[in-house]
Order: structure tokens, then C-alpha cells, then sequence
């Protein structure tokens, strides 16, 4: 990316934001990728005048995450979106949906984890459209 | 003061798509939003293990149908970036013109639904008589009226014969004369501003704080529009972004109503500026690494964030669209409103469900 990138620990994360905001950057989004089974590397983009700044956390999908919605409200959203798609916990979210801002309740998988059968083209071609696994 | 909770959709007239909220309302005015999300979201992104980088630009370019130019683009934008591609300077020019085509059509579009939620449907149907000339523009040069698949990674798949082109300006011409005729009628008419300034005031360090995007942001003061960045051919052309400062249901149809007529004149420079030359060139490898694209959808801030592994099919694909940015913006606006301001507040973002639920 032709933007500066730097690394974040959780315990920094929240800290290093609220700084970021006090500098004057806009809250963008978050992006969210699974890096193998048991972790994930998770962008915070901030924009101030057209130039983009990203932090990059790389995180264990079975520990929490602080949420940084308190600093800015906006992450409210996508914050729940990486929980419903990843399994991921954010703490200290403002509006916490507990996965189902998308997904129903009773839903337990992660869809946008590797550990969910993804079904291939062949497959789906041949798949018994079923039950929904939960 | 006794609080009731009253469910404002997912099926709602003025919705053409579902979305839900959850109005705590004292009296009749409103204390408290919560948004339900969900009712057709459909995990587009994760398409990316099944369908290798080229076949995706068809599936993002149903991501959305009003802006599925603008999608495509994004995409292959990011895509070029990560292959290191310099597409043909007269595909850049093309893309421009088409996805200025597609911000006029959607704006349109928004007017036409804006002036119906306060029940001014002779005007709506103003807006979308000047539409269908639009779409007839798409369907003559594209062969679609609104997914234009146009975009491949590389270029453009389509060119304009000079014909064409003289044919669209003529066309546009015509538009914009329809278009500034009706501005008296939107922007002046006693209904419709009793029904639109002061609703939903969104100041500029809030809707900084909430993160607006698009013409939700520049009605409120911020001059923030990704054409500044000069993609595609944008840098060769003459731009400046409409701003308003009221940050009202008034100021947001006013940034929309002049932005048509700036796409207008962006697609005429566009058409001055081409030149002769290949539309698309060949691309040959697969793209590896991790990229950020942005451009200005009708709507706002578009962000594709693509991470790829050297194999045909992406590792990650994340669409940012700006409707799911405007929504905390719209939580902001609605505290303080009537119940019967309701509709207007909320079409007065542009919402738009499909690209939210990608």
C-alpha cells in the first residue's frame, strides 16, 4: 500500500487511536483478513486531507480486542461486522449486536473464517441445498 | 415523559430496500435510533475463494446496480495497482465519462425518490423523465442501461466512436437544460423547503466525528471528495467539489441537484480531452500484495481493500461502502426530529441496502 503502515498491540491500540484523533484524522474503516486458523491481522484506516495512515493489529481470534468505538463512534459498525464474520470479541463496544447484526442468534459459525467448509464451484453444482448448519 | 419504541421498517414505502429502525420517541419526536442490519446481507466478498480475480469484476459489479460502474472501476483499479498496470490514457477518459454517466443517474434517481417521500410526485417524475435519457446514453454505448460492464483489469472493454460521442453531448445538452429548468421547482418551492431546511442538521465537526462521507459530508461544510485524488483521468480535468455548510436535508438535495450539472460538464472535458489510442492492453500474471483503492461512488467514499497471494483466486476482498459510512451520520441526525421527518432524514443520506449488505 502507498500509505504508511504501522504495527499495534492490543494494549497500545486504543491509546495510539485516540492519538491519531487528536492529530485530526477522519475514522475510515477497518479491514479485517484471517492470516491462519487461530489469528488475524485487522487495518485501522484513518484519512486527514486525502492521505491515508493504517495500523495494523495481528490478533488471536479467541482473545478480545479493545474496541476502539469509544474514541470514535463510527467503528461501531464495522467493529460488529468482523464479530459476526469472524467470531472475533471487540471489548467496550458502545453498541454491541453479540453477532447479529447479520447473523440470526442461533448462528455459530464464522462465515469468513477457513474453518467454515467453503463449497466449491463443483460442489455447488451437486450440493443438497439443506439445512443450514449451525 | 412516557418513551415508545416504534419500528420504522425494513418494509417502509419510502424504502426501496429493507433496513430497520429501532425510533424511541417521546411524544413525537425522537430521543434514540437503532439500526438493524441483515435482511439481505449476501457475504459477496467471501466469492473471492471461488472465483478467481477477472471473474470478480462481474460479481462486484452486482454488488450495487446504480453504481456498479463506479464498483467495477474500484476493483480493477485495485487490481492494476497491485500488477503495477498503466491502462491506456484514452480507458482512463472512458471511465470517467461512463462513471460520471452513472453519478448523473443515480442523482437523478435520488431526486426523483427525494421529491416523492414528501409527496411531491409530479417533480419525481420530472427527475426520472431526464433519467431514462441517461440510460438510454448507457444503453447506446454499453448495451446495458445500468450494469455497464465496461471494466476489465487493464482498461475498458468498450470505446466510443466519434459519433457517439457528438450524439451523447447533444443528449447531455438536452439534460442539463431539463435539469436546470427544474431547479426553480426544487430548490425555491415553499413545500419543499418547509420540508427540508433545518431537518436533519448534521454540523461539521459531527459529521467529521461520525465519519460522513460523500454528499452527506459536503453539505455539511467538509470539502471531501475522492476526485480530488485524480484517478483515472480526473487529474487532467478541471474540478472542484460542491460544499454547502448548512448540513440540512435542504443542503444535501442542493450538493446533489449541482453536482449533475458538474458531472455533466466533467464528461464534456473528458470528451475534449480524448484522443485516439488502444483501449486496453493484455495483462499477463497474477496479482500479489496487499492494496487500498478508493474512488468517489454517486454516494460517497468507495474503498475496495484487496490482499492477493500470487494465485488467481484473492485472499481477502473488503468493500467499504458509503452508505454503511453514513450510517452513524444518520444516528446523528434523526435525535430531536418529528416522526413525520423521519422518511426524508433518512432517504436524505441516499441510503442504499444493496451496497451495505455486499
Amino acid at each position: 500500500m502507498k500509505a504508511e503502515v504501522s504495527s499495534v498491540s492490543c494494549d497500545a491500540l486504543v491509546g495510539e487511536v485516540a492519538r491519531i484523533k487528536v492529530e485530526g484524522y477522519r475514522f475510515v474503516t477497518l479491514s479485517c483478513a484471517e492470516t491462519d486458523g487461530n489469528s488475524v491481522s485487522i487495518l485501522y484506516h484513518f484519512d486527514r486531507d486525502l492521505a491515508l495512515k493504517h495500523l495494523r493489529l495481528s490478533a488471536l481470534k479467541d482473545k478480545p480486542i479493545p474496541s476502539i468505538s469509544p474514541v470514535y463512534f463510527a467503528a461501531f459498525l464495522v467493529e460488529n461486522e468482523i464479530q459476526d464474520l469472524f467470531g472475533i470479541t471487540f471489548k467496550g463496544l458502545v453498541v454491541d449486536y453479540k453477532r447479529t447484526l447479520y447473523l440470526e442468534e442461533e448462528v455459530k459459525r464464522t462465515p469468513f473464517c477457513t474453518d467454515t467448509a467453503v463449497q466449491t464451484p463443483a460442489a455447488e453444482k451437486t450440493a443438497n441445498p439443506g439445512p443450514v448448519e449451525t | 415523559m412516557l418513551k415508545t419504541v416504534i419500528p420504522f421498517g425494513p418494509q417502509h414505502p419510502v424504502f426501496p430496500e429493507p433496513l430497520h429502525l429501532k425510533l424511541v420517541v417521546e411524544d413525537e419526536v425522537i430521543t434514540e435510533v437503532v439500526p438493524a442490519l441483515g435482511f439481505v446481507h449476501r457475504g459477496l466478498e467471501n466469492l473471492v475463494h471461488l472465483r478467481d480475480f477477472q471473474q470478480m469484476i462481474q460479481v462486484v459489479e452486482r454488488v450495487c446496480g446504480i453504481c456498479s460502474m463506479m464498483h467495477a472501476m474500484c476493483f480493477c483499479q485495485g487490481i492494476e495497482d497491485l500488477m503495477r498496470i498503466e491502462v491506456p490514457p484514452r480507458s482512463k477518459l472512458l471511465r470517467v465519462i461512463w462513471s460520471e454517466l452513472h453519478r448523473i443517474h443515480s442523482h437523478l434517481l435520488w431526486l426523483g425518490l427525494f421529491a416523492d417521500s414528501f409527496g411531491f410526485e409530479s417533480l419525481f417524475m420530472q427527475f426520472w423523465k431526464i433519467r431514462e435519457k441517461v440510460l438510454d446514453i448507457n444503453e447506446a454505448t454499453t448495451g446495458n442501461r445500468v450494469i455497464v460492464s465496461v471494466n476489465v483489469v487493464g482498461g475498458v472493454r468498450r470505446d466510443l466512436s466519434a459519433e457517439q460521442m457528438k450524439w451523447m453531448l447533444s443528449n447531455l445538452a438536452w439534460a442539463e437544460d431539463e435539469i436546470l429548468r427544474l431547479e426553480t421547482t426544487l430548490l425555491s418551492d415553499y413545500t419543499v423547503q418547509k420540508r427540508t431546511i433545518g431537518k436533519g442538521v448534521l454540523p461539521r465537526e459531527k459529521a467529521f466525528e461520525l465519519g460522513a462521507v460523500g454528499p452527506t459530508a459536503r453539505a455539511s461544510g467538509i470539502a471531501q471528495d475522492m476526485r480530488m485524488l485524480g484517478y483515472s483521468a480526473l487529474d487532467q480535468l478541471d474540478f472542484e467539489p460542491v460544499v454547502e455548510t448548512d448540513g440540512d436535508c435542504y443542503a444535501r438535495s442542493r450538493v446533489r441537484f449541482h453536482e449533475v450539472i458538474q458531472s455533466i460538464r466533467l464528461i464534456r472535458q473528458a470528451i475534449s480531452k480524448i484522443t485516439e489510442g488502444e483501449i486496453r492492453i493484455k495483462v499477463k500474471g497474477r496479482p500479489e500484495g496487499e492494496t487500498f483503492s478508493r474512488i468517489e461512488q454517486p454516494r460517497g467514499e468507495l474503498i475496495y481493500y484487496i490482499k492477493a497471494n500470487g494465485t488467481k483466486n484473492l485472499d481477502r476482498l473488503r468493500i467499504r461502502t458509503p452508505t454503511f459510512a453514513n450510517i452513524p451520520a444518520l444516528l446523528g441526525m434523526l435525535p430531536g426530529m418529528w416522526l413525520s421527518d423521519v422518511p426524508v432524514v433518512v432517504l436524505s443520506i441516499d441510503p442504499c441496502i444493496s451496497c451495505t449488505e455486499r
